[in-house]
């Protein structure tokens, strides 16, 4: 039924995120458009410094007082942009969830693992009874698969090993059933096989809960398993956005092209690894045009003109002046 | 498999040790210095609390002719009006004990609350409350203490009082600068991103992980208070000559060069509980930080 519902839950309109620094402004996002159904799940693709977590940290007002965030950001239809402090203590933790790339020091070190969860609770439901909390939170960490609740609910933070750690910072996250769940990078920490626990255990609560999620990674094999629909950043910027699918087969963007071929294969050989040449630009010396032109293998001379906007190139949206000229070349 | 390992060195949730066991193992991870420390100031803790029980003859009264030597009747001799030295030494516990203990909480609980403040608001408050500490510890502190007493009085509570004063910087600038590092750890993001409010935000996630220094720093300070209450007594600012307070005792017993036991009495209790909070607060360092050791 949620999933039917064709309001979105969380619209990004033209967010920007500027960092006031001693070496003058940076504009680390400079125009998202996003948006996310209820029950969807998204995947934000880019490398370190891309500004997808800026993005995210952005609209839960994560972001220090030198951030000048413009745009707008409306959950529900309420613009979030600006919203006093107090409004967002209401909706973060309660309606929208975010999960932290390390959990061991996303933890109060000093607190149990299940008075943190209690806490969270009841943040956000004074009626609720110490007791009754605890009975959630036990509830709640067999929900994400955590052996022995009941004991593990007594034990710190640092008692956990890292994938069960992650597994309870979900818990906590999804306590008061929000209707977002933000992942930054949630398996990053993690070894490979902890990592599939995780993306199952997201998994699960999406099929049951029908959380919208929105998955940050640098990882485009976690997203490939995971997503309905994938955004790519670049240097601030969407370049490509569609579902996961037709990124993945009919990509129509040099640097998505780039990701997916630098993806290790099994079947791949004794070859070398491919790789982008050359780094993200730097936020206070962006080339002109196209940010992805000084790497990029197919940029021409006028890609550095102007920025290219994000438009519809065949089946998914692509911001590359020569979109159409890479339907010719297969993935 | 590997889960059933694990589970099976899990203690069950109902074992995990109470406060007081806990208190008591990390007792026994205590340095020997500490230890004895720790002997030292609970024997004047104690004497403070019971010292009129323990059959002494009263620090006032007159107990035998004056300025004898230390004797099997008199362990520590007698001061010039014939007081025993020993008794007015051990009832100085009541005046010196307190006083340490009030002055380094008051001083712990302001320094502590405006450091605090300074730490998480930021900006002009905290700018405006680190100015006040850095004028403040700007003054040699038994300066200000004497500046502070001579204005309000002789007395002891006036001197406590003064060193209050002089002591609540320290906490101020310690615990700001806890502040400062633990507010941009992620679980404090993770807090904020989970609805927390400033308030609770600052009680439950930030201070609970700031009060190392500050207990290690206020254990030594014990002794600090001692010394400094002694001095200014010493010098006429804190407890008046009938009272048997150390400092005053001293100053009685310094123009006194050959009947040394006057003197010694309160210099030597002076001298034990202020190494005794040296050690203990050393020993606590080594057991709270990580790093030393």
């Amino acid at each position: 039924m949620t999933v039917l519902d064709p309001t979105p839950l969380i619209d990004i309109r033209d967010l920007r995120v500027t960092f006031n620094t001693p070496r003058g402004p940076a504009e680390a996002i400079c125009g998202v458009d996003l948006s996310l159904k209820p029950g969807e799940v998204l995947g934000i693709v880019g490398e370190s410094g891309s500004g997808k977590s800026v993005a995210m940290m952005a609209l839960m007002h994560l972001l220090p007082p030198s951030a000048t965030i413009t745009g707008s950001v409306t959950f529900h239809g309420r613009e979030l942009v600006g919203a006093p402090r107090a409004e967002m203590d209401r909706l973060r933790g309660a309606k929208i969830g975010m999960i932290f790339q390390d959990p061991l020091t996303a933890f109060n070190p000093v607190l149990t693992v299940g008075a943190q969860i209690v806490e969270a609770l009841r943040l956000h439901d004074a009626a609720l009874s110490k007791r009754a909390a605890w009975d959630r939170a036990v509830e709640l960490l067999a929900e994400v698969a955590i052996p022995q609740p009941d004991r593990r609910a007594a034990q710190y933070p640092h008692e956990f090993s890292g994938g069960m750690r992650q597994r309870a910072m979900i818990a906590m996250a999804i306590a008061n059933r929000p209707e977002l769940l933000i992942a930054d990078e949630p398996t990053t920490a993690l070894d490979v096989t902890v990592q599939a626990q995780i993306m199952d255990v997201l998994h699960k609560l999406r099929e049951e809960r029908g959380i919208g999620l929105i998955l940050i990674t640098h990882d485009l094999g976690v997203v490939a398993g995971a997503a309905d629909r994938i955004a790519v950043m670049y240097s601030g910027r969407i370049v490509e956005q569609g579902t996961v699918d037709d990124v993945f087969y009919a990509s129509r963007h040099p640097y998505t092209r780039g990701l997916i071929a630098a993806l290790p294969r099994l079947d791949g050989g004794d070859g070398p690894l491919t790789a982008i040449e050359g780094t993200p630009p730097s936020l206070f010396n962006r080339p002109r045009g196209c940010a992805f032109r000084p790497r990029c293998p197919v940029a021409l001379a006028p890609c550095g003109e102007d920025v290219p906007p994000l438009r519809r190139a065949g089946v998914v949206e692509s911001a590359c002046w020569r979109a159409a000229d890479l339907a010719e070349v297969p993935v | 498999m590997t889960d059933r390992t694990l589970d099976m060195a899990l203690p069950a949730a109902n074992s995990r040790p109470s406060a007081a066991a806990r208190a008591l193992a990390a007792l026994r991870r205590l340095p020997a210095p500490a230890l004895f420390g720790g002997a030292v100031v609970l024997f004047w803790v104690i004497a403070a609390l019971t010292v009129q029980y323990w059959g002494l003859p009263e620090p006032l009264q007159i107990a035998g002719k004056r300025l004898q030597a230390p004797s099997l009747s008199h362990w520590l001799g007698t001061d010039a009006l014939g007081r025993d030295v020993l008794s007015r030494t051990l009832h100085g516990a009541v005046f010196s004990v307190p006083v340490a203990i009030g002055v380094v909480a008051a001083g712990v609980a302001i320094g502590a609350a405006l450091g605090a403040i300074a730490g998480y608001v930021g900006g002009v408050v905290d700018g405006l409350i680190m100015r006040l500490v850095d004028v403040t510890v700007a003054f040699p502190p038994i300066l200000l203490a004497m500046t502070v007493a001579a204005i309000l009085g002789p007395g002891l509570v006036n001197a406590a009082f003064a060193m209050v004063i002089v002591w609540w910087p320290i906490y101020a600038r310690l615990m700001r600068a806890q502040v400062l590092e633990v507010r941009e750890r992620e679980h404090v993001e993770a807090a904020v991103a989970g609805g927390a409010g400033h308030t609770r935000v600052l009680c439950v996630h930030i201070l609970p992980l700031c009060w190392t220094p500050i207990l290690v720093n206020a254990t030594m300070d014990f002794g600090q208070v001692v010394l400094l209450a002694a001095s200014l007594s010493f010098i006429g600012l804190g407890a008046s000559p009938p009272t048997p307070e150390w400092g005053s005792m001293i100053s009685e017993g310094a123009s006194r060069f050959y009947n040394w036991w006057v003197a010694f009495g309160p210099g030597m209790a002076i001298l034990t509980l202020v190494l005794g909070f040296s050690f203990l607060g050393d020993g606590l360092r080594d057991l709270l930080d990580p790093r030393s050791s």
